[in-house]
């Protein structure tokens, strides 16, 4: 298992996170519920995740592992305020669809 | 074919299936479970590439912490999967157009940047064991590492304060 690397390739990963990626962006855009963007948000975060590691084994460098830890943090972080701020909103307004949030609307 | 490039080939495929799914289905705790699967393919990923330490605080973080939040919120909310109302053409059109064309865009710039990331070598020196993972995160790190904890309390307060009942005015 050591030169991993060498059997996969780092292109098959730099493929996979890429594809992950452009499926939390295309979440983010199409769906309206305000929960489910919050999880293409995560799964877009996983994918940049996914290939800081990989490029950590590619370069046999600890730091990539290191940036991972702290945007695992920032990311518990977000998710927490993020959800409270959904909560009150649901308690305030009855809904969390994005398309009815248009208080800030000229 | 290798049978690390197989398992790579199945976990890849759970990935981006339940990533999928997750996106695309109904209810959003069908959302939350997929979302669920996907992340244990990827702490599955990071065992793959030999970094133990970072799978074990995946499973914890993600698996454990984030989804129960989610599952938590979603159970709060009672969210009725008939309520959204079908999209237009345009957003849809909008969201596989954005899909591609980052996804093209994406590829390509780390394609082309092979020749400036060079070759894989390795050198068999241990570099993501805990012993110096912890190493490197206590001397380098040390203060991003503090910063953290200031942020995850800040945090804390925030959500506390935000879920708050809000006291009437009079």
């Amino acid at each position: 298992m050591d030169n991993i690397l060498n059997e996969i390739g780092i292109e098959n990963y730099i493929f996979l996170a890429v594809i992950l990626f452009s499926i939390g962006v295309c979440g983010v855009l199409y769906r309206r519920n305000a929960i489910i963007v919050f999880m293409s948000i995560e799964i877009m975060l996983n994918a940049v995740n996914l290939l800081f590691v990989a490029f950590s084994t590619y370069h046999q460098d600890t730091q990539g592992q290191i940036f991972v830890f702290f945007s695992m943090a920032v990311a518990a972080a977000e998710v927490a305020v993020g959800l409270a701020i959904l909560v009150s909103i649901f308690k305030n307004m009855g809904t969390i669809s994005i398309d009815k949030l248009k208080n800030l609307k000229g | 074919m290798s049978t690390v490039l197989i398992i790579f080939c199945v976990l890849s495929a759970i990935t981006l299936a339940t990533a999928f799914l997750t996106v695309f289905s109904r209810s959003p705790i069908h959302s939350a479970l997929y979302l669920v699967i996907c992340f244990f393919s990827i702490a599955g990923h990071y065992l793959l590439l030999n970094s133990q330490f970072l799978a074990i605080v995946h499973v914890i973080v993600y698996s454990g912490a984030i989804m129960i939040l989610f599952l938590f919120t979603i159970m709060l909310m009672n969210l009725n999967e008939k309520k959204e109302v079908h999209r237009p053409r345009i957003t849809r059109l909008g969201a596989i157009v954005a899909f591609s064309l980052i996804c093209i865009v994406l590829i390509l710039v780390f394609i082309n940047s092979k020749p400036i990331v060079g070759e894989y070598t390795t050198t068999g020196d241990d570099y993501q064991s805990i012993k110096v993972l912890g190493k490197v995160l206590l001397n380098e790190y040390m203060v991003p590492f503090e910063f953290a904890s200031v942020l995850l309390l800040v945090a804390m307060i925030g959500s506390v304060l935000l879920s708050k009942k809000e006291k009437s005015e009079n």
